[in-house]
C-alpha cells in the first residue's frame, strides 16, 4: 500500500500553484449580459452543466460573433470546490478567440494541462479530475445551443449514471481519451459511480441497461482487437460478422459520429451483408440526420470513403 | 490569527492534561503489570486515572471501563462482540442503529449484514434526531442490540438515549451508545441509566489522541478483542498506554469540572455566533438549539459548495469542516443533510463549526467577519446566484 495510502492524502496539497491562484482570483469569473453581447454585435450563449445537488454546477457565458463564429468573450460562474472554479476559469479562458468548432475540440485534458505548473505533474489529484470533465461538457452544451440544436437532442444520449447525469458518449469518450482501466478512475474522471453506485455493476439497488464494467470490458476488447489488427493486419474480409461490426463502429466513432452528434443527429449500424465481392453496410440516420439533404450525398460519401480507406475498398454504405 | 472551530473532529490537549501525562514518558515508564518499583509507580498513576474515568461517566466499581485506542475501536468491538455472542450462535438475528451513526458504527453494521445479521437503520426526523417512539416499532424478540449515538457529530443533535435504553431494557435488548461527542458537552452518568455499553474517546474532550474506552455495565459481556495477556481483564490484551490513560483521566476530570462553563458560557458564545451567521441571507441551521450540544452549528450557505467555503476560511486561518462532496474521497454529499431530507440543492453546502471551552469572544468576532467576506466572494462566483437571461431557466429542464 505504501505510506500515502496508509496515512491518506491531503487533497489541497496536491493542487498546483496555478489551481490555487485561480481559485483565489478567478480571471474570467462573471456574466455577460444581453446588452453587453449586443454592444459587441455578438450572440449571447448561456449554458449550464451539472447540478448543485450533485455538488458541482457550472454556467458558461459566450459572446459569439455570428459572422465568423469566433468567441469574442467567455465568462463563467460556478458552484463547486476550488478545482471546479479553477477548471471553469481555465476552460473559459481557453475558449476566447476560438471559433465555436475549435472550442468544441477543447478536452478535459487540455483544461487540466493548462493548470499544471510543470508539464509532468498533474494539476489536481485524481479524485478531482471530474471538475475538468465538467468544464469540457459545458462547452459542448454551449456549442449545441449556438448551433441551434435542441439541448434535449444533444443530450438524447443514454444516461448511464443517473446521479451524476453522465451520458454514455461522455463515458466512452473519457475512457478512450484518458485510457481508463478501472472503475475508480472512471469515478475520479467523471463522477459516474460515485453516488448510489448502481451503475457500476449489476446487483446494485437499481437495474441498469449499461454498467460501467461493461464499458471497461468493451474498451479492453477494442484495445485487444486494435493491437491484434496492427500486429497481424487482419483483413476485413477475414473478420467474423461481430468483428466487422465492431470495426465499422470504431471507425464511425473515431471519425464521423461526433460531427453528426454536433449537428443533432447520429447514425446506427444495422447490419453487414456480403454481396458478391462487396460488403454492404446498412445504416440508419437518427435525429437531425434523417431527412437531411446531405445524408444521401456528402455525409454518406464521407462515411463510405472513410470505411473504404480504413477497412476495405469494396464497402458500400446503404442508408435505410 | 488562527482560529480552531473544528473541535468535533479533535481538540487541543488541555495544558493541564499534557502536564499530567509528561512524567510518564521519560521519568516513569515502567510496565504497570511488572514486579518492581518502576512498575508500582506507574500502576498507582494508572489506578488513579481509571478512577477518574469511572467517576467521569458515573460508572460503578463493579462495571468495566475497558481502555481502547479510540472510539472507532470501541464501536467496532461493541457491535462485533454482540455478533459473536448472540447472532452467530443463533440466539438473535437483528441489530438496530440510526442512519446517521458515525462511520465506525455504520460500516461495522454493513459488515455484519454481509455475514447474515439483519440490520435496521432508523431514520431521523427533520431535526436530525431519532425519536424514542420511532425505535419502539422496530424492536423484536430477535433484536440483540440497539446502538444509538448520544450526540450526532455533524449536527450536535442530542438523541434521547436514556429513554431508548430504558425501552430496550424492558424488552431484554442490549443498548449501546456512542457518547464520543457527549462527554464534556452534556451530563453523562451511566449509573442512572439502563445503558449497557458506552463508547468514549479522549481526544474529543481535550485529552490525547490514541486512547478511548468502552464502558460495560456489570453482568454484561464482551468477547475478548485482543487475545494475549491478561490486560484489561483479558478482554483487550496489550501493554497499557499509561501516559494516554493518565491523560484521559485528567481530561475527563477537567471536562466534567468545566461542564457548567460549557453549558452556559460556550453555549452563549455559540448562540451569539449562530445569530450573527443567520443574519446572512439564505442560511439554514439544522436542529433547534435546545436539542443540540452546546458547541456545534451545522449551517448551510445557499449557493456555496462546502469545500470552497472551507478553502476561503482556511486562507484566513480558520478551521471548520464539511462532511460533504469534494472533501471526502467518495464524493458523497453530507449524509446527515440527506437523512434529514434537506433540499437537494443544499446537500453540498453544509459547514460545521464546533467550538470548545478555549474558544474566545475575539476569535468569534473575527470569524463572523471572515465568513461574511467569504460568502460575498463565493456567491459572486456561484452559478446559483448568477444572472441568467430571461427564459434561460425554463430551457434548462
Amino acid at each position: 500500500m505504501g505510506i500515502d495510502s496508509l496515512i491518506g492524502g491531503t487533497i489541497w496539497d496536491e493542487y498546483s500553484q496555478k489551481v490555487t491562484e485561480l481559485m483565489n482570483n478567478p480571471q474570467n469569473m462573471g456574466e455577460i449580459t444581453e446588452e453587453q453581447a449586443e454592444a459587441m454585435g455578438a450572440k449571447l450563449i448561456v449554458a449550464d452543466f451539472g447540478a448543485e445537488s450533485c455538488g458541482d454546477a457550472v454556467r458558461l457565458y459566450w459572446a459569439v460573433d455570428p459572422k465568423s463564429d469566433i468567441i469574442l468573450e467567455s465568462k463563467f460562474k460556478s458552484f463547486g470546490c476550488g478545482t471546479a472554479i479553477a477548471s471553469s476559469d481555465t476552460m473559459a479562458d481557453l475558449c476566447k478567440g476560438k471559433t465555436v468548432d475549435e472550442a468544441v475540440k477543447i478536452t478535459n485534458i487540455d483544461v487540466e494541462k493548462a493548470m499544471r505548473d510543470t508539464p509532468d505533474v498533474p494539476a489536481v489529484p485524481p479524485q478531482k479530475m471530474h471538475c475538468s470533465v465538467m468544464a469540457y461538457d459545458v462547452i459542448k452544451k454551449a456549442a449545441a445551443q449556438y448551433k441551434g440544436v435542441e439541448m434535449e437532442s444533444f443530450e438524447h444520449d443514454i444516461i448511464v449514471c443517473e446521479c451524476a447525469r453522465i451520458s454514455l458518449s461522455t463515458l466512452k469518450e473519457v475512457i478512450r481519451l484518458n485510457d481508463l482501466t478501472t472503475i475508480e478512475q472512471i469515478t475520479d474522471y467523471t463522477k459516474a459511480g460515485a453516488f448510489c453506485k448502481s451503475c457500476i455493476r449489476p446487483g446494485g439497488h437499481e437495474k441498469k441497461d449499461i454498467y460501467l464494467v461493461d464499458l471497461l470490458a468493451e474498451y479492453e476488447k477494442e484495445k485487444v482487437l486494435a493491437s491484434s489488427q496492427t500486429a497481424e493486419d487482419v483483413d476485413f474480409a477475414q473478420m467474423t460478422v461481430v468483428q466487422k461490426l465492431k470495426a465499422v463502429e470504431r471507425i464511425i466513432d473515431d471519425n464521423i459520429r461526433q460531427m453528426l452528434v454536433m449537428d443533432g443527429g447520429n447514425v446506427e449500424i444495422l447490419d453487414i451483408k456480403e454481396n458478391g465481392s462487396n460488403f454492404d453496410i446498412y445504416i440508419k440516420y437518427l435525429g437531425a440526420c434523417s431527412g437531411c439533404a446531405s445524408s444521401n450525398t456528402g455525409t454518406l460519401f464521407a462515411i463510405e470513403n472513410i470505411l473504404r480507406e480504413k477497412l476495405d475498398q469494396n464497402i458500400r454504405v446503404i442508408p435505410l | 490569527m488562527r482560529v480552531y472551530l473544528d473541535n468535533n473532529s479533535t481538540t487541543m490537549v488541555d495544558p493541564h492534561v499534557y502536564e499530567a501525562m509528561e512524567p510518564y514518558f521519560v521519568q516513569r515508564y515502567g510496565n504497570p503489570n511488572s514486579l518492581h518499583c518502576f512498575a508500582s509507580e506507574t500502576h498507582q498513576a494508572l489506578k488513579a486515572a481509571m478512577q477518574k474515568i469511572y467517576a467521569g461517566i458515573g460508572a460503578n466499581n463493579e462495571d468495566s471501563v475497558v481502555i481502547t485506542s479510540c472510539a472507532t475501536e470501541s464501536n467496532n468491538w461493541a457491535l462485533k462482540s454482540i455478533y459473536f455472542q448472540y447472532i452467530l450462535t443463533g440466539q438473535k438475528n437483528h441489530i438496530i442503529i440510526s442512519e446517521v451513526e458515525h462511520p465506525s458504527i455504520i460500516a461495522t453494521a454493513r459488515f455484519l449484514e454481509s455475514l447474515g445479521c439483519k440490520v435496521t437503520y432508523l431514520p431521523v426526523n427533520n431535526e436530525g434526531i431519532v425519536e424514542a417512539h420511532t425505535l419502539k416499532d422496530f424492536l423484536t424478540d430477535k433484536t440483540a442490540l440497539v446502538s444509538m449515538m448520544w450526540v450526532n457529530n455533524e449536527t450536535g443533535a442530542i438523541f434521547p438515549v436514556e429513554e431508548m435504553a430504558q425501552m430496550c431494557n424492558e424488552r431484554g435488548i442490549l443498548f449501546h451508545t456512542d457518547a464520543t461527542q457527549a462527554i464534556g458537552k452534556l451530563p453523562v452518568n451511566v449509573k442512572e441509566t439502563k445503558i449497557d455499553y458506552l463508547t468514549l474517546s479522549a481526544h474529543k474532550f481535550h485529552g490525547p489522541k490514541g486512547v478511548g474506552a468502552l464502558y460495560m455495565k456489570k453482568g454484561k459481556e464482551l468477547m475478548p478483542l485482543l487475545h494475549g495477556g491478561d490486560h484489561m481483564g483479558g478482554l483487550r490484551s496489550g501493554t497499557l498506554n499509561v501516559a494516554g490513560i493518565v491523560g484521559m483521566g485528567k481530561a475527563i476530570e477537567q471536562a466534567v469540572d468545566a461542564l457548567d462553563f460549557e453549558l452556559h458560557e460556550v453555549k452563549a458564545l455559540r448562540d451569539r455566533f449562530e445569530d450573527a451567521l443567520l443574519e446572512i441571507p439564505d442560511t439554514f441551521v439544522v436542529t433547534p438549539r435546545e436539542r443540540r450540544s452546546p458547541n456545534t452549528i451545522l449551517i448551510s450557505f445557499r449557493g456555496i459548495e462546502g469545500e470552497s467555503m472551507l478553502w476561503d476560511l482556511n486562507k484566513d486561518g480558520i478551521a471548520a469542516s464539511t462532511g460533504s462532496a469534494c472533501a471526502s474521497e467518495d464524493l458523497e454529499s453530507n449524509p446527515v443533510m440527506e437523512a434529514i431530507g434537506a433540499e437537494a440543492d443544499l446537500a453540498h453546502t453544509a459547514i460545521r463549526f464546533s467550538l470548545s471551552r478555549f474558544t474566545t469572544n475575539e476569535e468569534i468576532d473575527f470569524v463572523i467577519e471572515r465568513v461574511k467576506e467569504a460568502v460575498k466572494r463565493l456567491r459572486a462566483i456561484s452559478s446559483s446566484y448568477a444572472y441568467a437571461p430571461k427564459n434561460h431557466k425554463d430551457e434548462l429542464h
